[in-house]
Order: C-alpha cells, then sequence, then structure tokens
C-alpha cells in the first residue's frame, strides 16, 4: 500500500478504500509460526478442527516472516533467542502485529531468572497480551477477534495513525 | 547380574594404588556408588587408566558438572560420572579446581563426549580446561559477562539487582 499510504487527507474515497483494504487484513490475519514452548501447543490446538480459527481466516500459519502479518511469541523468551525475535519481526511486511501469548512472553512467566526475557515487550512493540499459563485456544482466538477491530479501524488517510495501547486479555476474558 | 558398586570401589582403589601411587586421595560412599577424589595433576592418567584398562573399560563419560561450595578453599569441584557399559559399573571421579588457575586439564582426548560437557562447565561456572579444542559458551550469548552458576551471581541476573 506504499503508492497511496498517507497521502491523502480522510476523506470519503479513502474510506472506502479502508473498507476494503482493512476487511481483506482482518479476515486473512497470516501468523508466524513462533511457538517457544508450552504455549505453542495451545496455539497449534487453536488451530485444529476443535476450535478452528480458520473460522477467523487466521489459520496459514506461514515458516517465513516475509509471509507473515502477525506474530504469535507463544512461549518463553530467553536473551539468546530475543535477537532472533527481533530479526524475525524486522522481515515481516508491515502492517505487523505481535501477539504476546501466555505469562513468560507477556512479562517472563515464572522464570525470574538471569536467562529469561522478562517480557517480550521489551523487544517489541506488542498489541495484544494474551493471559493464561498456557492460554486456552479460546483466550487466544478471543486475542484475534480483538486484533480483528483494531485492523479495521486502520485507514491509510494521512490521519496520524496513534499508538495505540496495548490490549490485555484476562483468564476471565 | 549387577556387581556391587561398594566393592568396585576398594578394588579400583587398590588397582590404581599400584598402577597410579598417590593420584587418589579418598575413597567415598553414597547411595551405594563409590566416587573416587582424585589429585588435579594425576587426574588425565587416572581418566586414561580407567578408559583403557581391560579390566574397568570406563568407555562412557555419562556427565560432568562442576561444583561451587563457595566459602570452602579450593572452591571448585568437578565431578565426572563415568559408566564402564561392558561391565555395568558406575563411579564418580570428583577433583578440586585449583584456586589460582581455575583450570583442569582438559578430557577431550580421552572422551570425546567431554567437548560439549567442558564448554558447559566452562559457560556456567567459568572453569576452564587447558587443552580444550574449542572452550566457547555453548548454551548462553557469545557476549554474556559472568557465569550464572556460581553461587554469587544473582538468580534474576545482573540486570535486576
Amino acid at each position: 500500500m506504499g503508492l497511496i499510504d498517507g497521502r491523502f487527507e480522510k476523506n470519503v474515497a479513502t474510506d472506502a478504500v479502508d473498507t476494503v483494504i482493512n476487511l481483506g487484513r482482518a479476515y486473512s490475519l497470516w501468523p508466524v509460526a513462533y511457538g517457544l514452548a508450552c504455549c505453542a501447543i495451545e496455539m497449534i490446538h487453536t488451530t485444529t478442527a476443535r476450535w478452528d480459527l480458520a473460522r477467523f481466516g487466521a489459520e496459514v500459519f506461514r515458516p517465513s516472516p516475509r509471509q507473515a502479518d502477525v506474530m504469535i511469541v507463544a512461549g518463553t523468551v530467553t536473551h539468546k533467542m530475543a535477537p532472533i525475535l527481533r530479526r524475525l519481526y524486522d522481515q515481516m511486511p508491515e502492517p505487523k502485529f505481535v501477539i504476546a501469548m501466555g505469562g513468560c512472553a507477556t512479562a517472563g512467566g515464572p522464570f525470574r531468572t538471569y536467562s529469561v526475557v522478562q517480557g517480550v515487550d521489551t523487544i517489541v512493540p506488542v498489541d495484544i497480551y494474551v493471559e493464561g499459563c498456557p492460554p486456552r485456544p479460546e483466550n487466544l482466538i478471543r486475542a484475534f477477534i480483538l486484533l480483528q477491530e483494531r485492523v479495521k479501524a486502520m485507514t491509510i488517510a494521512k490521519s496520524p495513525r496513534s499508538a495505540e495501547p496495548p490490549i490485555r486479555i484476562g483468564a476471565s476474558a | 547380574m549387577i556387581p556391587v558398586q561398594r566393592d568396585i570401589g576398594a578394588l579400583l582403589v587398590g588397582d590404581l594404588a599400584e598402577r597410579l601411587p598417590g593420584a587418589v586421595r579418598q575413597l567415598t560412599h553414597s547411595c551405594g556408588e563409590c566416587s573416587l577424589h582424585v589429585e588435579p595433576a594425576h587426574l588425565t592418567q587416572v581418566a586414561r587408566f580407567l578408559k583403557d584398562e581391560p579390566s574397568w573399560r570406563f568407555t562412557f563419560l555419562a556427565n560432568l558438572s562442576p561444583v561451587d561450595w563457595l566459602s570452602r578453599t579450593p572452591r571448585f569441584e568437578v565431578v565426572y560420572h563415568l559408566r564402564s557399559l561392558e561391565f555395568n559399573y558406575r563411579i564418580a571421579l570428583k577433583v578440586d579446581v585449583p584456586d589460582q588457575t581455575l583450570s583442569l586439564p582438559s578430557l577431550t582426548g580421552i572422551w570425546r563426549a567431554a567437548n560439549w560437557l567442558e564448554r558447559e562447565a566452562y559457560d556456567l561456572f567459568g572453569v576452564r580446561f587447558a587443552g580444550h579444542p574449542d572452550l566457547r559458551r555453548i548454551m548462553l550469548p557469545d557476549d554474556w559477562e559472568g557465569h550464572p552458576y556460581r553461587r554469587d551471581y544473582p538468580l534474576a541476573g545482573r540486570a535486576a539487582q
């Protein structure tokens, strides 16, 4: 969208284009497969027939960050893994989103140790935090639904894209 | 039939006293297994003997781990867990690491398994192994400072201090 992105003030035409583009983006969020620990198992379950993430258009897990829109950081990030995570994030094309899945990716989880990154938001900007250890698939699906709402509010117009505060999903949500 | 571990300890010490006098300082038992406390200067010879001697054949270095006693002198000790697959023997070698050098001779030339185990010991405890072909960090990032398994290393890392 580089040609028109940010070139116009918000008007009727950009609104129409926004609607089409955002629908496309929101219902084909391709995640990059970034499973690091037990959360990865729940992430995989989310794509299976029982929970069926495909209903929300987000089942196409990509092994390459260059083909992905959203990174689900599913698991414990160590300091050794951190530069690799950042590199994969940098390789993702804009617009890109990050879901911090579970306690470890959110804040280090139970691992308050020398080797574990205390929250992935110290490395990459996080859009949605999902609570749980590990979160149930329903919680991850809810993260995708909220992410879709956020995507649908995006615009290609020049109006300032305020950095939106991250969403936090509680286990009771 | 599984031989009684306690018996092989005494036998082994007798054998070693004959071949390498002064190499074994002490024999201790724990949980049915025996530990030979070996002088650092004799470590390579003892290891070579244990592996090559036809009546022992400790061909398998199962594990190697340093111990940080912190307040003791010498501070570090390295424990080698050996197995003889041929005779189903299990022993441990315990060696004090000299405080001045924090270094032991590398056993990579005897057991190839020692390569990564010694790198791990160096990475996490800072014990060096002279003659190791590639003594780099193996677990932590290459630019890491310090050795986190030492007792005086803060659990949550230096950043948390």
